[in-house]
């Protein structure tokens, strides 16, 4: 035991009357109780969305979630441009993301040079602990108009021809929300990434080196080999995140509920969605309606946040300390 | 709990919560401003969610009043747990406005409006847009939308207008105040549709018109029903207002006016309000309130650019006010 | 042997291939660090001449007129992280008590999992629950409901980190106390807590920092007040709504706020989490993701 744990009990108020059972038992179900109101919250959650969707559900059926019209003055609603929306906005920022997560996650276990590694790491993670709202704000009045001057502008003359990169070049639309998502994701999947790189044994990379691997083979062969399912982990974290993500997208998406085969089409996801009609949906069906999408919001995210334990086996108990 | 007395800030006894209508918002927080010196022991907080949203929460009883600049539906009304009043308060216009280079003033007609906000007519220099406007240089650039993505008294105005004139977008599109857009970005409130049309070159949309001149927007000249471009002024609007038929319930509309100066796409506004208020004194608050708007409100309005309403109809007003059971 | 490949060219092309790879993981590092630095380069730029004593002390004015400032909205995000520590921090931290020291295999796997879900569960659904569950009833939005949509998002940050911080309390401690004949509940309370306090402190800091920059539970929840709330049952400003509503609409003078108002959020956001890292003196703080 270290002084300072000695100190501790030394000076902890203790008496030595017998044990009081009834004081040790109330503490414990307290603790309990605590314990399992964050179960019931879940159930809760859950009990919210499927009272506040019912109507719609009722309405719609699962054709719900392929038909593509949203209607709210004929009472016509379809989820599809939302999913639509909302996966390829997060797939495409995950796309973006993950090269740049792991280039960077190397660049931090292996290549760092040792009083740079920890400014590094803090840097990163700060951008973690930006708000959305404010990134939002940035996104509006700095990246949309200069990726619509400059980049968008430049594929859209060199490869217009591309279905991809046809139309009007509005500033914001599905590639500005993918671009904000792959700021928003990168130091999470960079973080995980980071860990499961950490998990290999330094002896796998001296065993490589000894026998005369480049740094870049080393890393290839003892570090990203064993780190495939970990890092898809980490890509499936990142989604998970990227589809819950709501201000930053609402504030560069343009909200226009349509699927369209442009990179530069304005958008729609069920967040923004959500946001947006919310406060004023007119009737109980457009309501319920939003309710639904707040749903298969939750289903979604918390399916693919399942998946990304199953792959990086996280959900276990932290080691007990010694 | 939070008694944060100070210099200047004055503790009030009373908070009276209202939401909806963008549209009006301008005035109504110099109205709230103003008021709170007229009386300081009541402060009214007003949130600018659309009109839609102002027609829910008053139907939900989460505010204490409501504003909208569409009327509420029969549906809606039967649904209310109580009679639910309109009380019109000012006029005001949709201007149409632009991010063109110059800022040049364009003229337009009704079908050109709705074809353009359907998405039919795709670029600034098209020949509808040309023949309308002679002489004045027209980019050779894409026409972006801007219209509302949440539920608007402004669209309703607009859907209402444009309903009147092209018969294609009766059939199509039709009146409310969430429509669905064929077309261009969606923006949330007057400030935000304002905010985009600024953010991107080339791009239309329908604002109240004090958004379009607190923020150097040019607005068109719309062609009205007699055959005449106007612009929307306090004088267009208040030509549109003149004349027009107020039923009992005092839900009107005042688009495509026979007045030849009047200006097409204009409308008044509504704060939706329970004859019988629930809570006692807030309702004596509230009617204090709608008293000193239909005197003193309306003679502010017009720093703004919103037409106060003829004094018979405030007379009117006046009466549909004792109403008020509190 | 399709080349003719000697083993010093092939070992002069993979050392080439490696310093081009170690070169591209170095430009990725760079692209990552970039947006931050972009964006406290705008907030500064854009928004620290606008932070003068009017802007910390004045209530917002009317539409379209100038000055004012955002003082309300600043007090009352202080006031709902308050609320939400009110409701996070006993429930987190009991309940990662009980995770750490009570619980046992199967119902401690159902509360984590619980907790991962909630932590994972969009911001936006909190606030349409949240809006179901309160506003409704009460009628009204009010600092309460916006207090618990933000205190329920700490839960599940809060539970995680104070189990993390009570495990690392070495067992020799607990057979010590055991030996000592003092009771289970006082050990934890006097031994282990003092023991993990800095962590958890940490852990909550980090928590608060974290809900105090959301929007989206709040916009159907507490959309806003242009006055003081005198109650906690009224609608109350915050400072990441009023960033979003100046964002969106057109006039200059709500832009130059809403840099201003973004300015002291990232300031405030960024001094605790730094402040972490401090506190615990550790490279890594307790994970939030």
């Amino acid at each position: 035991m270290n002084a300072a744990a000695e100190t501790d009990i030394r000076s902890a108020k203790v008496s030595f009357a017998p044990p009081n059972r009834a004081a040790d038992a109330a503490f414990r179900f307290l603790t309990w109780l605590m314990a399992m109101m964050v179960v019931a919250l879940v159930g809760l959650v859950g009990w919210k969305l499927f009272q506040g969707s019912r109507l719609s559900i009722q309405k719609f059926g699962l054709g719900f979630f392929v038909h593509s019209n949203w209607d709210p003055v004929n009472g016509d609603f379809g989820a599809a441009p939302f999913i639509f929306g909302t996966f390829v906005s997060s797939l495409l920022g995950l796309l973006m993301a993950m090269p740049l997560s792991l280039g960077t996650a190397i660049f931090l276990t292996e290549l760092s040079p040792s009083w740079l590694r920890q400014p590094a790491i803090t840097l990163i993670e700060m951008l973690a602990a930006v708000p959305s709202v404010i990134l939002g704000l940035w996104g509006i009045f700095v990246m949309v108009p200069w990726l619509r001057d400059h980049p968008y502008h430049w594929l859209n003359s060199a490869l217009g021809f591309l279905p991809l990169f046809q139309g009007p070049v509005y500033g914001v639309g599905i590639l500005s929300a993918a671009v904000i998502i792959a700021i928003m994701i990168i130091p999470i999947i960079t973080s995980i990434s980071r860990e499961v790189f950490r998990t290999v044994p330094q002896s796998q990379r001296e065993a490589a080196f000894a026998l005369g691997a480049t740094r870049w083979e080393v890393t290839r062969l003892a570090v990203l080999r064993h780190s495939v399912r970990g890092i898809f982990g980490a890509g499936m974290l990142g989604l998970g995140r990227a589809l819950g993500e709501t201000m930053a997208v609402t504030m560069v998406i343009g909200n226009r509920p349509e699927i369209s085969k442009s990179l530069f089409a304005p958008g729609y996801t069920l967040a923004s969605a959500i946001a947006n009609e919310f406060a004023e949906a007119a009737s109980d069906l457009h309501s319920s309606a939003l309710f639904e999408l707040g749903l298969a919001l939750l289903l979604v995210t918390i399916a693919t946040n399942i998946l990304a334990h199953l792959l990086i086996g996280a959900v276990g108990a932290p080691t007990r300390g010694q | 709990m939070l008694t944060l007395a100070g210099p200047g800030w004055v503790e009030a006894q009373l908070l009276i919560n209202g939401a909806g209508a963008t549209f009006p918002y301008p005035i109504y927080s110099k109205w709230f401003d103003e008021y709170s010196k007229v009386d300081p022991s009541v402060h009214f907080n007003y949130q600018s969610i659309g009109s839609g949203g102002g027609q829910r929460e008053i139907l939900e009883g989460t505010v204490d009043f409501g504003a909208s600049d569409g009327p509420m539906s029969d549906q809606n009304l039967a649904r209310a747990p109580g009679r639910i009043l309109h009380i019109p308060t000012l006029a005001g216009a949709d201007a149409v406005t632009y991010n063109l280079e110059g800022n040049p003033v364009l003229h337009f007609d009704g079908p050109l409006i709705a074809d353009i906000f359907m998405g039919k007519i795709t670029r600034w220099n098209d020949a509808r847009i040309a023949v309308l406007n002679p002489g004045v240089p027209l980019p050779a650039e894409d026409i972006v939308v801007v219209h509302r993505s949440d539920g608007s008294g402004t669209t309703y105005i607009l859907a209402d207008y444009l309903s009147n004139v092209s018969p294609e977008w009766a059939k199509q599109v039709g009146r409310g105040t969430s429509i669905k857009w064929r077309t261009g970005l969606g923006a949330k409130g007057n400030e935000g549709a304002t905010g985009q049309i600024k953010q991107i070159p080339g791009a239309i949309g329908y604002v109240e018109l004090i958004y379009a001149i607190q923020n150097n927007l040019p607005c068109a000249s719309v062609k009205n029903a007699s055959g005449n471009f106007v612009a929307p002024s306090m004088a267009s609007i208040n030509a549109a207002l003149t004349g027009a038929a107020v039923p009992d319930d005092f839900r009107f509309s005042i688009v495509n006016a026979r007045d030849s100066q009047a200006y097409p796409i204009a409308g008044a506004t509504w704060l939706l309000v329970y004859a019988k208020q629930a809570d006692s004194a807030k309702g004596r608050k509230l009617v204090e309130f709608l008293r000193w708007a239909m005197s003193q409100g309306e003679q502010i309005a017009p720093t703004l650019n919103y037409v106060p309403l003829p004094r018979e109809l405030v007379q009117r007003v006046g009466r549909e006010i004792d109403e008020i059971r509190y | 042997m399709t080349a003719e490949t000697t083993p010093e060219s092939n070992r002069r092309w993979r050392e080439t291939k490696s310093a081009l790879v170690s070169a591209a993981c170095w430009v990725c590092a760079l692209i990552v660090m970039t947006p931050l630095a972009l964006v406290l380069f705008h907030l500064l730029r854009l928004g620290a001449s606008s932070l003068d004593w009017t802007f910390f002390t004045q209530l917002p004015k009317p539409v379209g007129e100038t000055g004012g400032g955002m003082a309300n909205a600043i007090v009352g995000s202080f006031v709902l992280v308050g609320l939400a520590a009110a409701i996070g921090v006993p429930i987190g931290v009991l309940g990662g008590i009980y995770l750490a020291e009570y619980g046992s295999g199967r119902v401690n796997f159902m509360v984590r999992f619980a907790a991962d879900i909630l932590n994972g569960t969009p911001s936006i659904v909190w606030g349409i629950v949240v809006y179901a569950l309160v506003v409704i009833p009460m009628k009204g939005a009010s600092a309460y409901a916006g207090g618990l949509a933000l205190g329920f998002m700490m839960i599940p940050l809060i539970i995680r980190t104070t189990e993390e911080m009570l495990t690392l309390v070495p067992q020799s401690h607990r057979e010590a106390a055991l030996a000592l004949g003092i009771p289970r509940w006082k050990f934890i309370v006097h031994i282990a807590l003092k023991t993990a306090r800095k962590g958890i402190l940490t852990g909550v800091l980090l928590a608060a920092a974290r809900v105090a920059g959301e929007t989206a539970p709040l916009l159907f929840t507490t959309p806003g007040n242009h006055f003081w709330s005198r109650s906690l049952s009224e609608p109350i400003a915050s400072l990441p709504v009023q960033i979003y509503v100046n964002a969106i609409g057109p006039y200059d003078e709500w832009h130059r706020q809403a840099w201003a108002g973004a300015l002291v959020l990232l300031f405030m956001a960024l001094a605790v989490n730094v402040g972490a890292r401090l506190i615990t003196g550790r490279n890594n703080p307790p994970a939030i993701h």
